[in-house]
This record gives C-alpha cells, structure tokens and sequence, in this order.
C-alpha cells in the first residue's frame, strides 16, 4: 500500500509509540526515515 | 518466619515555589535565549493562595478525593474549587501544600556545604523565620523546629542563581566553588540546585510521613530513593546518594539506603522493592522517597502564556511511602511469583503487548481478570496540564486501554466497554512531575479505600520511558495489586509493631 514513499514518524509516549508505527508502516511497504517517541511528562 | 509486606502509610506533598519556575529546564533556555520573556512569565505565575486553592492540588494532598474533582466544572484553574473553599487548606490528611518561604528554609536546612551552595541574605533570613514561625512541624512549637541563619555574603558570582520569594531577594544559589569542581559542569549551580531541592522536598514528605504515622525517624530500617534526579560529579553522574541524604535529613540515624532508577516507574520499582525486602525478612520497616524535579517546572509555560493561563507547573511534588511487616490492619502488595508485573526486554512495543503484560499476565497468576480489580491507578497526569502539549487527556488515555485490554483478553464484551470505562475512570490530579503521576502517586486515597472495605483490591500500573536516556528504544512498565487486609475484617494482629 505505501511501497515506494517515505515516512516520518512521529510516536507519543502515552500514545502510540514511534516504534509500533513504524512496524505497521514498514509492514505496509513504507521506507521510515525518521522516527521518534515524545514524552510530554 | 518472614511476613508479608504492607503499606502502612503514604505522605505526598507540594511546594509551591513559583520563584523557581525560570529554573525550570524549559523556561531556562527560553529565557536565555529570549530575555524579553521574562517579564511575561512572572506575570503567569500564581499566588500561593492560588496554588493551595487549586482542586488537584488538593486532591494530592487528600482533602478532596479524585471523585470530588469529577464532579467540578472545568477549568480548574478558575475558582473551580470556590464552593468547596473550606477544604481549601494547605494540610491535608497526606501531607502539606509549603509555600515557597518554608521550602527555603527546607533548602538551607539540606545543605550541608560549607561554605554554603544556598546562601541566604539578611533579609531572606528574616522573611523565612517569620514564615516558618508557625509551621506545624518546623516552626518553633513543631516537632522539628528549623533555625534560619543568615550566610556572609560571598563575593559576586556571575554563575550564582538569585532565589526570590516575591520582591525579597532571598539569597543566592552557587554551584560547586572548589577548585576541582569549579569546571566540572555537572556540580554547576542549576544541577545542584535541583539535586538539593530534590532532597528538601523528599525530605518534607518523609518528615510529613514520620509525623503522621507516629514513628520516630530512628525506627526506619532502610530508605529507598527513586526521584529523577542524577547526583554525582563528572566521574559519576547518576551515581545516587539521595535516599541516604533525605534519610540524613529526616534523622533515619538507623537506616542505611539506595537509589532505585526506572523513569517514571521508579516509584513502583522502589515500593516492590521494599515490600520484597520487608517480605523477605530483612528489614522491618522501609521507607520509599521520592523528592521533586525542578527540571520539570514551567515545561508547559508557553502553552498556559498562550491561552492566557497561569503556569501551572509550579509545584515540586515529593512522596513518601511507609512498608512494615504485616500489622494484621494495612493494606498489602501481592508479591507471589509472577504477580508483579513487568515488561519483557523482548517483548513488542505495541500497547496490547504493554497492557498484555502488565494488567493479564500477573492477574491471571494470582487467578484474577481484569473486572476483579475494583480500581486501577495508572499514570494520573492533571489533564489541565497535558492537553496543552497536545498529549490529551493522559489518564483518561488510559483508562480506555485497560478497558480495551479486558475486551480483547475476552473478560468483558465490547458491548460493556464504555460502562467499563466510566467504572474504573477517575480524573488526574497529579503535577507533570514525572515520576510522581506513574500510578503510586493515587497510594494515599487507595489507603484509604482498602481501610474503610470500599475496595477489595486496587492495581497500580506504571510505565516508564526509557529511550529517553537515548541507550536503547525500549520502555518499561512494573504494575501490582494492593489488597485489604483480611485481618482487618478479622480483627486479628499481624507480627509488627510500629
């Protein structure tokens, strides 16, 4: 579905985490080539 | 023959020290690199009338319970808690809301410098006894009443931090002036300053904890630290030391002590730890501190300045936590293998496996579900403060996710969901001060609960970030389940006396 783009993840600590994003993106074909977790607390 | 562990007692307690607020690691920087600011952000703090009056400051420190705060109209901010003004006290069936004065004094009071890191001017010296004179516990009638003494004024330091209360200059706070530590970053003014305030504010609860529960400070056996902080020098930053120096500065002449470090889920790591150590029969009685993050002060101010509301994160929040052999009477921490949960190093990021891990995994150990939990307390970040992050409303978060957990674990229909939600949801209340909201920080109103049979069981669930450290991606979790005791329906005693 995303083969061929680049993905910028942005994951949230008490949300969903950069990491499980980028599994779902990657799973989807997608090329992350940013990601990060943001902790707000 | 060893005992099991109970919670006997909880002390959480605020100081609201809005002088304090431009040391904040955000508002330092900002600051810094926008002078013309300052102005504005002195003019968002609040009183501490308005501190003392705010809702969720008074639900930490037990005078309204999470309940109370439900049923108030938002912004909290805005007089919420007028119509309940009579509860609006600085004393609190768990602690104390100290003014900036009395914290002060609390700061002299932990440094041990000589010649001093705080050094408090004439008239600073005079304010702050006037402030403390009365002080339930410090003043000159309290149980530990504290002397302020004026410091001889030192030569100007450029790198010295003014400390004000208000328009009186106060003192002036140094970093380290030795020769060996004068280049050494980590012992500059704005890290001992928080590592000090971590201690006073530790400290204040620890004495809070000591007073309430009748014990005198020689009866604690051991301390157990697990602030945010990182003490040390170059060598060894993080090193630790902080249970010991708040032990030191409540008088725990008895006990020895150490830090526990996990993030925010340092506080249920650091209460596990003591109940096992207690259960195991090493000790009697434990005390688990925590002080306050000056770091962490002011980290939303620009959001509150934006929409033309106080800064809110004003307040150090420190806890102190009391674990003893089994009194027949306080609630205790399931400790049977695997009930404690944890997250796995392998195990994904994903929230269901988080949640898998923490809530299904140790309650199907010790033959629960999830619906057998009567409360769960996770992290309770004040949404008032975490929407302006765009975080949204963090406990209510979730409380959505356990509830989401209960249905794909196939303990409650989906149909049952929201009913489920509205049952275990209680709103936060506790300041962004890390890891004081992870869970633990609802131990005096579960206390409580347990005691007046309310409740049956309550689990505590904590997660901590530890990728923030930038040595690895992972996170952490530790969750448990506090129980009445059932030797207070009994009526029998357990094996300690305290």
């Amino acid at each position: 579905m995303l083969k061929g783009m680049k993905a910028i993840v942005f994951g949230e600590r008490d949300d969903i985490a950069g990491l499980a994003i980028r599994a779902c993106l990657e799973a989807a074909g997608a090329e992350i080539v940013y990601e990060t977790t943001s902790c707000f607390v | 023959m060893p005992s099991r562990a109970v919670v006997r007692n909880a002390a959480f307690c605020l100081a609201h020290v809005p002088d304090l607020v431009r040391y904040g690691s955000k508002p330092r920087r900002e600051l810094a690199a926008h002078a013309e600011e300052a102005e504005r952000v002195s003019r968002g703090l609040r009183s501490e009338a308005a501190a003392i009056r705010y809702p969720p400051s008074q639900v930490f420190i037990g005078n309204l319970s999470p309940a109370d705060l439900a049923d108030l109209p938002r912004p909290w901010f805005q007089g919420g808690a007028d119509a309940l003004a009579a509860d609006g006290n600085a004393r609190g069936p768990f602690g104390e809301i100290a003014g900036e004065a009395v914290f002060y004094g609390l700061l002299q009071q932990a440094d041990s410098r000589e010649p001093p890191l705080f050094e408090v001017s004439q008239a600073g010296a005079r304010a702050l006894r006037e402030e403390l004179a009365t002080h339930p516990l410090y003043g000159a009638g309290g149980t530990r009443p504290l002397q302020v003494q004026a410091d001889r004024e030192s030569a100007w330091d450029p790198d010295a931090l003014a400390l004000r209360w208000g328009d009186v200059d106060v003192g002036r706070f140094h970093g380290d002036r030795s020769s060996e530590g004068r280049d050494d970053p980590n012992l500059a003014a704005p890290f001992l300053l928080e590592n000090l305030c971590a201690k006073a504010s530790g400290g204040l609860a620890l004495d809070w904890l000591l007073h309430d529960s009748q014990l005198e400070p020689e009866a604690v056996d051991y301390v157990i630290s697990c602030g945010e902080e990182a003490v040390g020098d170059r060598y060894q930053r993080g090193g630790g030391g902080m249970a010991k120096a708040i032990g030191e500065f409540s008088g725990c002449a008895r006990a020895s002590g150490m830090d526990v470090k996990n993030f925010c889920a340092g506080p249920a790591s650091a209460l596990v730890s003591a109940c096992a150590l207690v259960q195991a029969g090493l000790y009697e009685r434990v005390v688990v501190v925590a002080g306050g993050s000056v770091a962490k002060l002011g980290m939303k101010f620009q959001g509150c300045l934006e929409r033309d509301m106080p800064i809110l994160e004003d307040c150090l929040a420190s806890l102190a936590i009391l674990v003893t052999a089994d009194d027949g009477e306080s609630p205790f921490v399931h400790l049977e293998p695997g009930a404690v949960g944890s997250a796995p190093i392998g195990a994904s990021a994903s929230d269901e496996a988080l949640y898998r891990d923490l809530l299904v995994a140790p309650l199907e150990r010790l033959g629960l579900t999830i619906p057998d939990i009567d409360r769960f307390a996770p992290e309770l970040h004040n949404p008032e403060i975490m929407e302006l992050s765009g975080s949204g409303d963090v406990a209510r978060k979730n409380f959505r996710s356990i509830a989401a957990m209960a249905v794909r674990a196939g303990q409650i229909e989906r149909e049952e969901m929201q009913a489920f939600v509205e049952r275990i949801s209680m709103p936060g209340f506790a300041p962004t001060q890390g890891h004081v909201p992870s869970g633990v920080v609802y131990l005096g109103h579960a206390l409580r609960a347990l005691r007046a049979g309310e409740v049956q069981r309550i689990m505590i669930v904590s997660k901590a970030s530890l990728f923030l450290g930038r040595i690895t991606e992972l996170y952490d979790g530790v969750s448990f389940v506090l129980e009445a005791n059932p030797g207070a329906a009994s009526g029998s005693k357990g094996d300690s006396a305290c």
